[in-house]
């Protein structure tokens, strides 16, 4: 990758040699990353010695045997299920609570706002993992351990400093002439803010929902913590557990990675704009 | 009339912020504060005991054999630091300079870098596990196919590769993200200060050297300090690709890793212990808190000084 030397002359064959290099080194990269997750979804049609044996070869997509041996022999679709109604209350909850809050921050001047804006962004680098005695305790006070609600409360918790920093953001650019007209003709300010200020922020709540969703979709430790019972474990969580069931049928293996990481890489594929502004949001000014 | 008005915009307001404000208190800011002040105390289970001032903190730090694991996980957390720093910021850095010329491809590969980033962590742990497996990983099946057999390791068994291998698998998942990031710091460069760069000189090592690095400087600042922070936070992948007790021989062992192990028991000995654990979990906070605004305020002075 280092060997090329560059001359000071200009010309054609100089940019050439340079656009050439760069795009061997995207094409080599762009390998490295997607050649896993192929071998990955090939394995998922193959039998243990087929993956032994050619594990880079095309396999007999027909062939569902392990695909089928997850769905139905093991909780998985319960597990989907959990992560599903898990992720969609917690990004109900944040949306809800940070568009509140960054609602208030920025359209009324009142004492304090400042202070509570800061107090919601001192949120953002706290690492919550550190606090996990406490919380366990906390949990455990509320009678919360080994409930989806004890996931809710944390994903909430977690979520809120960068909703509320992404929100208050996007609030304080929107004009002032509206609201002012409809507060003229006597509108009440809970009306103002529902059908006036609300359906201008749905971008905002699209790029802050997505920023929540992967983390909390994607997270291991709060559940590891918090949930005990099967019947409530979430996805990563209950992969983890076919990793000590299935630890020598990697058929099934690859073929609950494969069935778990698929919805995300195909909504990542349709969307993938919404995901890269989503994901690094709090990271690009 | 104009006070009832005015309590009832104060009303409104506080209705808004209240809600979020409590749930902020109770979840975020009581823990935090308490896993300070618990640290203080003696544990019986789960059950808080006498206060016993720093003997928590004696223990963690001097006292055998609890000290020499803490020394020997927190010298591996900044082994991944720095191995991260090159593999994860420095990688990256190079990606998104090849992606800024905006090649034809330049967009598939933007959407091909940051796929791993949008993985559970499970599914990138299991994966690189199994890719990993000595006889019948790809990894290893690969190199004998490649005729380099002789390169083909235990890469996860053996104490001289299992952290790097973790680490590796760390960047496979991540490089996207500091990719992205300074993929936009470099977009934002004014198009007529690079066109009078291209006027002076041809040499793309000025280029980047003197212009496009000064001016990423933003970007830096923030990649680097989201790795300080995640490095010594370091805890899913360690924990499920090296187990919980860091194996082999604690060749895999992160401060993420001690403290849970401290705090909620191992495999081998299942016992809660609070105490050290509060103290470990209040010495890691400290230590990330102080250092990463440090590492912010002098990368946020050199932004400042172009």
């Amino acid at each position: 990758m280092t060997t090329k030397t560059y001359d000071h002359r200009p010309g054609l064959l100089a940019t050439l040699g340079r656009d050439g290099l760069i795009q061997i080194i995207l094409i080599a990269n762009s390998f490295i990353m997607l050649a896993p997750i192929v071998i990955m979804i090939f394995s998922a049609f193959k039998t243990n010695a087929e993956i032994f044996r050619s594990p880079f070869a095309l396999p007999d997509f027909t062939n569902v045997t392990s695909i089928m041996k997850i769905w139905s022999g093991t909780n998985f679709p319960l597990y989907l299920l959990n992560s599903f109604i898990v992720a969609a209350s917690s990004i109900a909850v944040i949306l809800t609570l940070g568009t509140m809050a960054a609602y208030a921050i920025a359209r009324y001047e009142f004492r304090g706002a400042n202070f509570i804006l800061l107090f919601f962004l001192a949120g953002l680098t706290l690492p919550l993992k550190l606090a996990i005695i406490p919380l366990f305790i906390l949990m455990r006070d509320l009678g919360l351990l080994d409930t989806r609600f004890s996931l809710i409360c944390i994903y909430v918790a977690t979520g809120l400093p960068t909703t509320v920093f992404i929100m208050t953001g996007f609030i304080r650019t929107l004009p002032n002439e509206l609201e002012d007209a409809a507060r003229m003709d006597g509108a009440s300010e809970a009306r103002i803010m529902w059908s006036i200020m609300l359906p201008l922020v749905k971008p905002a709540m699209v790029i802050a929902g997505i920023q929540n969703a992967v983390p909390i979709w994607n997270d291991f430790f709060f559940p590891l913590i918090f949930i005990q019972k099967d019947s409530l474990k979430t996805l990563p969580q209950g992969l983890t557990t076919f990793m000590g069931e299935y630890g020598t049928d990697w058929g099934v293996l690859f073929s609950g990675l494969t069935l778990s990481a698929l919805p995300v890489i195909v909504l990542y594929i349709i969307l993938s704009r919404q995901f890269i502004n989503g994901m690094t949001a709090g990271a690009v000014k | 009339m104009f006070t009832t008005r005015l309590t009832g915009r104060n009303l409104w307001i506080a209705a808004l912020i209240l809600p979020p404000l409590a749930f902020m208190c109770l979840f975020l800011v009581y823990p935090i504060l308490s896993a300070f002040a618990y640290a203080f105390y003696e544990w019986h289970g789960l059950a808080r005991g006498e206060f016993i001032g720093l003997a928590n903190f004696h223990k963690v730090l001097f006292e055998y054999p609890f000290s020499e694991r803490t020394v020997n996980a927190f010298v591996h957390n900044i082994f991944v630091f720095f191995a991260l720093m090159v593999l994860q910021n420095g990688v990256g850095f190079v990606l998104a300079y090849c992606l800024w010329r905006e090649l034809p491809g330049a967009r598939f590969h933007r959407i091909a870098v940051f796929l791993p980033v949008v993985l559970s962590t499970v599914i990138v742990a299991i994966l690189w596990k199994l890719f990993l497996h000595p006889l019948f990983g790809v990894v290893n099946i690969s190199l004998r196919g490649l005729g380099l057999g002789f390169l083909a390791q235990p890469w996860q068994g053996q104490d001289t590769t299992a952290l790097t291998a973790i680490v590796v698998a760390n960047a496979w998942h991540m490089v996207g993200f500091p990719t992205l990031v300074f993929l936009a710091g470099m977009q934002r460069i004014p198009t007529e200060i690079l066109d009078a760069v291209r006027m002076e000189t041809e040499s793309e090592w000025v280029k980047v050297r003197k212009i496009v690095w000064p001016l990423v400087a933003p970007s830096a600042t923030v990649v680097f300090t989201l790795l300080f922070v995640s490095a010594f936070n370091f805890f899913e992948l360690p924990f499920l690709m090296g187990g919980v007790d860091g194996s082999p021989h604690g060749a895999t062992d992160v401060l993420g890793l001690y403290f849970y192990r401290t705090a909620f028991g191992s495999m081998s000995a299942s016992a809660e212990n609070f105490g050290p654990g509060s103290a470990l979990a209040v010495l890691i906070f400290l230590f990330i808190a102080i250092l990463s605004s440090a590492i912010t305020l002098w990368l946020r002075k050199r932004e400042i000084q172009l």
